[in-house]
């Protein structure tokens, strides 16, 4: 047995021994297991990692999971350049949130069941980005889904945060049943769900067409934009986006691990995973790129005027999840997954450093009542303005390397789309870094706006939540080291090291229009904060003007463009309709309780009729064995 | 002619002696009509070459079966039975299916084959007597299911035993 | 020369009359006769099969068929015995324990 097995495993043994124990026995000193266990899989991610580094690679099975005729199924695992970037990714940040939690989750009742769920989502994740083949990375991709519903629910005697899990779950539905056709046609295609034959097989399938309602359809287009349901889904892309800014209903360090670093960029390792698919139908990827850079757009629009702590983050986290997309769409993987691992660690210290404000502010959320903060929260303070440069693309830190190399790689690559998703992405860096800024502004600079109460209680959060915060600051600024372009000198290493999975992604322009891309989006990202700097500190009063001024472009933005009202008018009303008035008043009553009463009424009078033959009576028998007997013959005799 | 003459005689007894059995009200009277058949179903063993089995068909069946049937017909005292109906409410399906059986059987015989001839033929039979061919066969070939034969009768006569005997203290 | 068709008929008729027999009576001893009579008519075309196929094979099964017959008479009076001591009856009528 290889030790990479037990990566995934010891957050399961966690979870096991949490469920079980933690009620009774563990209760307060439940972290203890989850942390060991997490910190366990971490330091074999990272001896996988050095043997991947060492030019090694796995793929196995473990466990022969189904098998049925000539499907075949295993739990396997395929550890490569991919798998092993989110390992890190996915353990580093893990370990970090578990100990956070022990700060932000202390003396609450449920404590030893948030455990217990963080593992176990730990495990499906690490499941989810092991995988050798489709079926289980499907599992792995329901299990983050299931433990993102309990965690969004972890709260689940306050009504806004039961409903957020179900709509989180139930959109989520939407996508992934497109996921799984996805699978089936890969299965009816290429006989297997195994990523290897079906990735080196699907060159064989490049031109070929299916029918589909009288339609020639190509394959690879067909099974990348199912692929890409699944996605759009897990990583809250329009038009299903809407769940992810009410998953915040739950604890942060969920926000934080689930909702920002790892679970939402499930989709975009989906899309890195196959991007051999992907990168034989350019119409999936024009899709994937338009969808990217138009949901990254959108968030951000949305992300300028909202006054919620965490919506804001989590409307940059779509925004910087459409980035991904985007990056995937004009083939230039690896910077997708290059922006997702650096977007992890400073997205998961926004969401921390958010819900050490939060701690600090007994719960309060809404930054117009915030100010001042950076007096009483030192390391809080200076950890989110780090994020928050990071995030705006300042350069030297890791926000910068990955979102030029994705505006580069947009600008420059063959894409059709390129030079559009590119002035797209230039605007959403400026947006991306006004809300951050506004955000930073709003909490910790001007006047403190709360109650007095509030101000009274102020104080920087503890050592367990701070060191998380200061740990993940390091990785917000340096990430992005290992991958710094050509042009300024550094190997892009991050590219070169991604290259045998997912390909190299040329850029074709000369060095002074590499240089007009990254000064653009430098400059944008200043303008960004300088605009947000003069609205919020040196003109305080402008906001309200502007949004007076405008109020219906405010209206719309404040109301995230109405989408959920939408969903509400043209699904949700007509489907509780339906359920209510055919489902309940004709299926449910007419039909199906017709039925299931039926049903047992018919066999009751049918087994009453048939009870009057066993009469008890050895004749009766016999005469029907006879009669038995008269049939075989009469039969032999006709035939 | 003669042949022909004897198996009509042998064959209208023995149909209308089982009818006999069938339908008597009295078991005892049964009991008669069936020795009688037995006799006459020996007789046309004899007929038919198989004097060994004709011997046991009479002391086997008419002297040692038949005689327990007696008994027992005797040991149970059955004038309640004897006075109702002798027939039970669905013998019309029974005449149904026998009769129809019957006819199935009857249709089925046209399309017999006779398959290859054995070396026991009827002068082999009488140059070796059928007793010392059937005991040829008897122990050798069939030595095997003859002792399942003896170990049957074993049990029959132990089962007998324990299932009709009253128990002593109750 | 008889054929063998007469013999087989007439062993179809025993049989017939004697399953007759079986579906049809009350009486249990009259049963358990019925039974004796069909596996005679067996026997019938045993015997008339083998002198025709010049085989002592047939003669072989009707010795063990009258062995298990034996065997079956005793042991079904003996069920007989014991039931008309709990039930007081012959009649298989009256008998009807075997239903659900």
């Amino acid at each position: 047995m290889n030790s990479h097995a037990l990566i995934p495993f010891l957050p399961l043994a966690a979870f096991m021994i949490n469920i079980v124990f933690g009620r009774k026995y563990l209760k307060e000193k439940a972290h203890w297991i989850s942390i060991l266990a997490v910190a366990g899989s971490w330091v074999l991610a990272v001896t996988a990692l050095i043997e991947v580094l060492s030019g090694r690679k796995f793929n196995y099975d473990l466990y022969t999971w189904i098998l049925s005729g000539g499907f075949k199924v295993s739990v396997g695992f395929l550890i490569d350049e991919l798998t092993v970037v989110m390992l890190i990714v996915v353990t580093t940040c893990s370990t970090l949130i578990h100990i956070y939690s022990v700060g932000y989750m202390h003396g609450d009742s449920g404590y030893y069941r948030f455990f217990s769920y963080l593992s176990l989502f730990t495990f499906s994740m690490l499941m989810l980005v092991m995988a050798n083949n489709f079926l289980q990375l499907y599992f792995g991709w329901e299990g983050v889904g299931l433990c993102s519903y309990f965690l969004i629910g972890y709260y689940f005697n306050k009504k806004s945060a039961s409903d957020a899990g179900k709509k989180a779950f139930i959109v989520n539905r939407f996508g992934d049943f497109g996921f799984g056709l996805g699978i089936f046609v890969i299965f009816l295609t290429f006989g297997t769900v195994y990523y290897e034959p079906v990735f080196s097989q699907a060159g064989n399938f490049a031109d070929a067409t299916v029918q589909f309602l009288g339609y020639d359809v190509h394959l690879m287009t067909l099974i990348a934009l199912l692929l890409f349901c699944g996605s759009i889904g897990k990583s809250a892309q329009m038009p299903l986006h809407v769940w992810l800014p009410d998953a915040m209903e739950g604890p942060t360090p969920v926000s934080a691990l689930i909702h920002a670093a790892t679970m939402v960029t499930a989709g975009v390792f989906l899309v890195a995973r196959c991007s051999p698919i992907f990168s034989l139908s350019e119409t999936a990827l024009m899709v994937v790129a338009l969808t990217g850079a138009v949901t990254s757009l959108f968030a951000a629009t949305i992300g300028l005027v909202q006054n919620d702590l965490k919506r804001i983050i989590a409307y940059s986290t779509v925004s910087q999840l459409g980035y991904m997309f985007l990056a995937c769409g004009v083939g230039a993987y690896s910077a997708g997954v290059f922006h997702l691992y650096t977007h992890a660690f400073f997205k998961a210290l926004l969401f921390l450093c958010a819900g050490s404000v939060m701690h600090a502010m007994g719960g309060e959320l809404n930054i117009q009542k915030m100010g001042n903060l950076k007096k009483y929260m030192p390391v809080t303070y200076f950890t989110m303005l780090i994020a928050s440069f990071s995030i705006a693309g300042f350069p030297g830190l890791a926000g910068f390397f990955s979102k030029d190399e994705i505006l580069w790689l947009a600008y420059s690559g063959p894409s059709p789309v390129g030079k559009l998703v590119w002035l797209m992405g230039t605007a959403v860096a400026f947006l991306t870094a006004f809300y951050s800024f506004r955000l930073i502004f709003l909490t910790f600079h001007g006047k403190f706006r709360g109650t007095h109460e509030q101000e009274h209680h102020l104080h920087e959060s503890p050592k367990s939540m701070t060191i998380p915060l200061m740990l993940l600051c390091v990785g917000a600024v340096a990430s992005g080291w290992v991958s710094i372009p050509h042009i300024l000198g550094g190997h892009a290493n991050f590219a070169e090291f991604m290259k045998p999975v997912l390909g190299h992604a040329e850029g074709h322009g000369t060095h002074a229009e590499e240089w007009m891309v990254m000064a653009i989006s430098v400059s944008v990202g200043f303008a960004g904060i300088g605009l947000a700097w003069f609205m919020y500190m040196t003109r305080p009063e402008l906001p309200a003007r502007i949004s007076q001024q405008f109020s219906a472009v405010h209206r719309v933005l404040f109301n995230k463009y109405y989408i959920d009202e939408l969903y509400s008018f043209i699904l949700i009303r007509p489907t509780i309709w339906v359920a209510k008035n055919i489902l309940i008043g004709i299926t449910d009553a007419r039909i199906i309780e017709a039925v299931v009463n039926g049903v047992p009424n018919s066999i009751a009078a049918f087994s009453a009729g048939l009870r009057r033959v066993q009469t008890g009576l050895m004749q009766h028998y016999a005469t029907i064995m006879a009669a038995g007997i008269l049939i075989i013959a009469a039969v032999m005799l006709l035939r | 002619m003669l042949q022909q003459l004897f198996f009509a005689y042998y064959a209208v007894m023995i149909v209308l002696l089982s009818l006999l059995v069938v339908t008597r009200r009295n078991p005892v009277h049964s009991v008669m009509w069936m020795l009688l058949l037995f006799f006459h179903i020996a007789g046309l063993y004899l007929f038919l070459n198989a004097e060994f089995i004709a011997a046991i068909q009479v002391i086997v069946y008419a002297g040692a079966i038949l005689v327990l049937f007696l008994f027992v017909v005797l040991l149970l005292n059955l004038k309640e039975e004897i006075a109702g109906r002798r027939f039970a409410g669905s013998w019309p399906a029974g005449l149904f299916v026998s009769g129809l059986l019957f006819i199935a059987v009857t249709l089925a015989l046209g399309s017999y084959v006779q398959g290859p001839v054995g070396k026991y033929s009827i002068d082999v039979i009488r140059s070796e007597t059928h007793t010392k061919a059937l005991g040829t066969l008897l122990y050798t070939e069939y030595l095997f299911p003859f002792e399942i034969a003896s170990l049957i009768l074993l049990v029959a006569v132990v089962g007998a035993i324990v299932l009709a005997k009253r128990k002593l203290r109750s | 020369m008889v054929p063998l068709n007469w013999y087989l008929l007439l062993s179809a008729a025993v049989f017939m009359i004697g399953m007759f027999g079986f579906l049809t009576r009350k009486n249990i001893i009259i049963m358990f006769m019925s039974a004796e009579l069909m596996l005679n008519a067996v026997n019938i075309s045993f015997i008339a099969f083998s002198h025709f196929l010049q085989d002592l094979r047939g003669h072989i099964f009707v010795f063990f068929i009258i062995t298990v017959a034996a065997a079956e008479a005793a042991i079904g009076l003996a069920i007989i015995l014991a039931l008309f001591r709990n039930k007081q009856t012959a009649h298989v009528d009256e008998m009807n324990e075997m239903k659900g």
